[in-house]
């Protein structure tokens, strides 16, 4: 049995994979094909439907992943061989060379900037060049460059070796060879991603023929601020700023032709974003959409677009680009379209942006092929709808775009899914504390500073503008400072040996370093004062990289006197610097989940397999919730055995308690550590996490005759009907009309219910295959089969189910005649008003939020969205987690969602708890806020900014009090504190002050 | 701190947080932007962190410029720190302007992880409008 894992692909599914099985103590490979994990993520601009800075919240990420001590990244690296069986397999993984020592190497990059070989960047899409040896961005990680041996001057003629002379801890191998590498571990998460369409392939629109046709991850690049162009949105032909620009969905998707039947899932919302972004670049811009349906379809997606068009002159115009051409003279282009009214329009555009699918890649495919995992007729793996993570082959899970085009946030959910069941199958998981031996710390109390500085030369990086010799000697006589000295690359090995010498020899108490970034290379100097027994906190890191040499190469002696002022900073902060330990708190091993639906019952069974106790409150006197109303599937499979046997499995579960008819009458304390009243019984449960699992419901509609006559029925109702013994009064049925967005996407209700349109189609399905005779009509706005759902959308069409667009201002008319049920529509296509006659009219409702949802909301302090849903904390990145730690959500709580999308959540859910389950203790942040109380007089304002509820007012006291555990330490207490009687520590305001002082 | 007219360069700080204008201001190093070496940054969590005494404090020991970035709103690492750092800066200024402190010597900005040109731009500008306004006394504390 080896408790590890293997997560085959570094994009943000396997990072978060990787981290989450990391956190749950399982060791865990990394394996990317390319030199840096980060994925298509780390080349988006700005993600939807928040405009979050794709990088910003993606390299945080990545140096956590690259640092965790759990996960080894095996980078440049192919899976070629699976054998074994789950809990013991076999992996062979060919690492292929980079010709750099990735031991040796500092990530100095001076090899990239000597190297005489310019070449397309890959991470610019070849819109601009990079050097044929290269740190792939600059975010990367490993931050380890990668030689081109294709492009590579030496490997070519034999001559050159530039880089190598110049590389001063001597890590570039011209000799390296390919390596396999056999590991052994228990679980595999496939993550491998999918490739965007080839637009070559659909000529007519002129891509690589017309110089301003790009596609949409091209144009993501421009709009980047790290792109080839700094972020000035500029068309490639002559770098002027377009003022007219054309985006065409559907490339190569939803089309069979060239492309692929599936549609991409994501590109609407791309579009939008980029229309968005594109405005605020260029204000004057004119943005146009052409598109076939507006897929927004997720959480605030469809308030995005009303954005792009209210607030940002985005024109969507519904139809198709019949031809382009580009001027010559002008390169720009005159592009042909005809709308869904059928009239022909020419209009010149000066960009086109092509929105290109996403198809199964040639690595994803191979990767499958190599595991003996199935993969479907298009190459996505194949997934059952109640088993989203699995792949055929036990053992080996899959997340992300690899089973199906999805976006960040359902590719995450995804990720800490797999993450789950991966763990499970490894079984109870040791809470293995990440450990290392250090030595007893040096009490300082009653020391005077005894400052050591270390000043580096990053090869010549730092060293070739700012005089080091000359900082060195300036910060030796300043106060406190014991020890100074130079070192050529401080992040290297040895240098760690220096500096624990020093500490040894002159008894130095508190550590400055001057060299690149705290944000990359802080942990591993504080690892060294932990293992020479100096509290990790006494340190403080000056950049004179980044913010100096690199920023001032032209000015070396101004450079010199800023990199003195930031030293000498640093060791006045360092100086009033006091040792920080980490508070830590136990964790009590049980799980809460509020509701007995699918999404509970899965995330229940997933703990109770880590061996988790479990207590499963359902407010009913059935489990199941929503699903007992879904009798099958879009693709076919029958719910209720599942239902059944989840309910069995749930029932006799020993470590799940039910608590039916059950609700909650109380909620107290914080991660770890809540205590909880249910009514009945009146009794107080102690329990580590909660996950709230609370679903929904399906709106009771107020329109189109609904309750005032028969024959409206909603969706659900003609599910029942369809799947019981009413069958037979719906063969006698002539005409059948659907109506979409039955409460949902109108004024009272912006979002869209997500799932009705599946619902609908897979209704209209069943109708047709009971008798094929009768006329089904489905009224739609826009018809969101996204992602492999578009197949069943095709083959409605097919079986003769009629599709009828019909716009929010004008909406069907519901009446009775003579003749019974009337339904009058607008036909934007014919241009007339069709009146038909249903037998039976089917309302698609929509999903509404719990209503209960308020209440837990107060009692668990978390946030609900402007729709009543859960708000989680990040929508892209922790879409199962809160800004409170300690709880999750899943299922319709958090949006609507289909049976595969929640089942998928709430074992993401059930993966998050379980990091904090396996932890006998969780440690705090070490830099939190802390209060004076002498000086506090219980004003509460910092209660007010705290959105992490770690402050209380102590009322009989008068006077605030911070839980460490909670506190996050942005410090926006202690800034508020008109008493100065919170303070944070790591950044107390005399540290501050003092720096000021000696600014 | 040398103020004689002749060879006079301001002295600013730069107050960033941790997570997008600190990362900002990294990225233009990696890109090798190039802006002027007056900026001496204290490194914060979060803007939210920043008490407005600190540039209260950093004008009374002669500094010439301060400036305050943070991320965007809606960017926050924290969630709405820097909502709460906007917050108190608009009292600030009217605070500032009332000692009749220069609009251009304290100003206030979002520069996200990926703006590094973004970053350099904002520095070149207000070392520029710094410059211009020259050194500042108003409230430096005598014997300085």
């Amino acid at each position: 049995m080896h408790k590890k894992a293997m997560v085959i692909g570094g994009g943000i599914a396997g990072i978060q994979a990787a981290l989450d099985l990391g956190e749950m103590g399982v060791e865990t490979y990394l394996v990317e094909k390319g030199p840096s994990v980060g994925g298509r993520m780390a080349q988006l601009d700005k993600t939807f439907p928040t405009n979050d800075c794709a990088m910003c919240i993606l390299s945080p990420k990545l140096v956590e992943v690259g640092s965790h001590p759990y996960v080894t990244i095996v980078s440049n690296a192919e899976v070629l061989s699976l054998e074994g069986s789950p809990c013991n397999f076999r992996v062979k993984v060919l690492k292929k060379p980079r010709y750099v020592d990735e031991d040796k190497c500092t990530g100095c990059g001076i090899c990239m900037s000597k190297c005489p070989i310019k070449i397309p960047d890959p991470y610019n899409k070849g819109l601009s060049q990079t050097k044929c040896i290269r740190i792939p961005f600059p975010q990367a990680v490993p931050a380890i460059p990668i030689m081109d041996k294709e492009t590579c001057r030496y490997h070519l003629t034999g001559k050159c070796r530039v880089c190598e002379k110049f590389c001063e801890v001597k890590a570039i191998d011209f000799e390296q060879k390919e390596q396999v590498l056999e590991l052994e571990v228990g679980s595999v998460i496939l993550a491998c991603g999918s490739q965007e369409f080839n637009a070559s392939l659909k000529n007519e629109y002129g891509y690589k023929l017309f110089p301003n046709v790009v596609t949409s991850i091209e144009f993501e690049r421009i709009l980047s601020a790290s792109g080839p162009t700094s972020g000035h949105v500029v068309r490639p032909s002559d770098g002027k700023e377009p003022k007219r620009i054309a985006i065409l969905q559907c490339v190569g998707s939803r089309e069979t032709q060239a492309g692929n039947e599936h549609c991409s899932a994501i590109c609407c919302m791309q579009a939008a974003k980029d229309a968005i972004i594109t405005q605020e670049h260029l204000p004057e811009v004119q943005t146009a959409i052409f598109y076939m349906d507006v897929r927004a379809y997720g959480k605030g997606f469809d308030r995005f677009v009303d954005m792009a068009k209210e607030q940002h002159k985005t024109r969507f115009i519904c139809g198709r680009i019949a031809s382009v051409e580009s001027n010559p003279h002008t390169d720009t282009l005159l592009i042909q379209y005809i709308t869904q009214e059928g009239i022909i329009n020419r209009e010149e555009f000066d960009l086109l942006v092509l929105s290109v699918g996403l198809e199964p890649s040639e690595s994803s495919m191979d990767a499958a092929r190599r595991l003996v995992v199935f993969m479907d007729t298009r190459g996505f793996l194949e997934t059952n709808t109640f088993r989203p993570v699995n792949t055929t082959r036990p053992g080996v899970f899959s997340c992300g775009s690899i089973s199906g085009p999805k976006d960040i946030p359902e590719s995450v959910m995804e990720a800490s899914g797999a993450a789950s069941a991966a763990a499970a199958l490894l079984g109870e998981l040791q809470s293995k504390e990440i450990r290392f031996e250090y030595p007893q710390e040096l009490d300082i109390r009653g020391i005077p500073p005894r400052v050591g500085v270390f000043i580096c030369r990053c090869g010549i990086n730092i060293a070739s503008t700012v005089d080091v010799p000359q900082v060195v000697e300036y910060v030796s006589r300043l106060p406190g400072v014991k020890h100074a000295q130079e070192l050529l690359f401080a992040c290297a090995q040895d240098s760690q040996k220096i500096i624990k010498a020093a500490i040894e020899e002159k008894g130095l108490n508190r550590i400055v370093v001057s060299a690149c970034t705290p944000r990359t290379h802080e942990p591993m100097f504080q690892k060294t004062l932990k293992e020479s027994g100096v509290n990790p906190y006494l340190f403080e890191f000056a950049n004179i990289r980044e913010q100096c040499s690199w920023v001032h190469q032209k000015e070396p002696e101004k450079a010199t006197e800023k990199a003195k002022d930031l030293t000498r900073n640093s060791i006045v902060k360092v100086v009033f610097a006091e040792p920080l330990y980490k508070e830590t708190l136990d964790v009590k091993k049980e799980a809460l989940i509020i509701g007995g639906g699918l999404a509970g019952m899965t995330a229940a069974l997933d703990l109770a397999e880590q061996n988790f106790q479990v207590h499963l409150v359902e407010k009913e006197k059935e489990l199941g919730g929503n699903l007992r109303h879904v009798h099958t599937t879009l693709k076919g499979e029958e719910s209720a055995p599942i239902l059944k046997a989840l309910d069995e499995e749930v029932n006799k579960n020993p470590r799940i308690k039910l608590y039916m008819n059950a609700r909650i009458r109380e909620i107290s304390g914080y991660i770890g550590n809540f205590k909880t009243v249910l009514d009945p019984p009146l009794s107080e449960i102690e329990h580590g996490v909660v996950i709230i699992a609370s679903g929904g419901e399906e709106y009771q509609p107020k329109e189109y005759l609904y309750g005032e006559d028969d024959r409206v029925v909603t969706q659900r109702e003609l599910e029942d009907m369809l799947n019981g013994s009413d069958k037979s009064k719906l063969s006698s049925l002539a005409t059948v009309v659907m109506i979409q967005c039955v409460g949902s996407r109108d004024d009272e209700r912006t979002y869209c219910s997500r799932v009705c349109c599946s619902n609908a189609i897979k209704n209209a399905i069943k109708l047709k295959e009971l008798n094929p005779r009768p006329a089904v009509y489905v009224l739609f706005r826009d018809i969101r089969t996204y992602g492999l759902k578009e197949s069943f959308y095709r083959s409605a069409r097919e079986k003769g189910i009629i599709f009828i667009r019909y716009d929010k201002e004008e909406k069907p008319d519901v009446h009775k005649n003579s003749n019974g049920l009337a339904v009058d529509v607008r036909d934007k296509i014919l241009n007339k008003t069709l009146a038909i006659n249903p037998d039976l009219l089917v309302l698609s409702a929509g999903i509404i939020p719990n209503p209960e949802n308020k209440l837990l909301s107060q009692f668990l302090k978390v946030p609900l969205d402007p729709d009543g849903f859960f708000l989680e904390a990040h929508v892209k990145l922790r879409p199962v987690d809160f800004a409170t730690d300690g709880v999750f959500v899943c299922g319709l709580a958090h949006y609507p969602k289909d049976i595969g999308e929640t089942i998928a959540q709430a074992r993401a859910a059930a993966g998050r708890a379980a990091t904090v389950l396996s932890k006998d203790t969780i440690e705090a942040e070490g830099k939190v806020s802390y209060i004076r109380e002498e000086r506090c007089n219980g004003c509460g304002a910092c209660v007010e900014v705290c959105v992490y509820n770690a402050i209380e007012l102590d009322t009989e006291k008068r006077i605030a009090t911070i839980n460490e555990a909670l506190c996050k330490g942005c410090g926006a207490c202690a800034a508020t504190c008109l008493a100065s009687a919170i303070d944070l520590k790591g950044f107390r305001n005399e540290q501050i002050l003092e720096a000021l002082e000696a600014i | 701190m040398n103020k004689t007219v002749d060879n006079w360069e301001p002295k600013i700080v730069a107050f960033l947080c941790n997570w997008c204008s600190y990362a900002g201001a990294d990225l233009a190093g990696v890109s090798r932007l190039q802006y002027p070496p007056n900026l001496r940054v204290i490194r914060v969590p979060c803007s939210g962190r920043i008490n407005p005494l600190y540039i209260v404090k950093a004008l009374q020991q002669g500094v010439d410029g301060v400036l305050v970035s943070g991320c965007h709103p809606g960017d926050c690492h924290y969630i709405s720190g820097n909502l709460v750092a906007r917050r108190k800066f608009a009292l600030l200024k009217n605070f500032l302007a009332y000692l009749g402190i220069e609009p251009e010597r304290v100003q206030f900005s979002w520069v996200s992880a990926s703006e590094g040109s973004r970053f350099a731009a904002l520095i070149e500008k207000v070392v520029d409008e710094v410059k211009e306004l020259g050194p500042a006394k108003k409230l430096v504390k005598k014997g300085l």
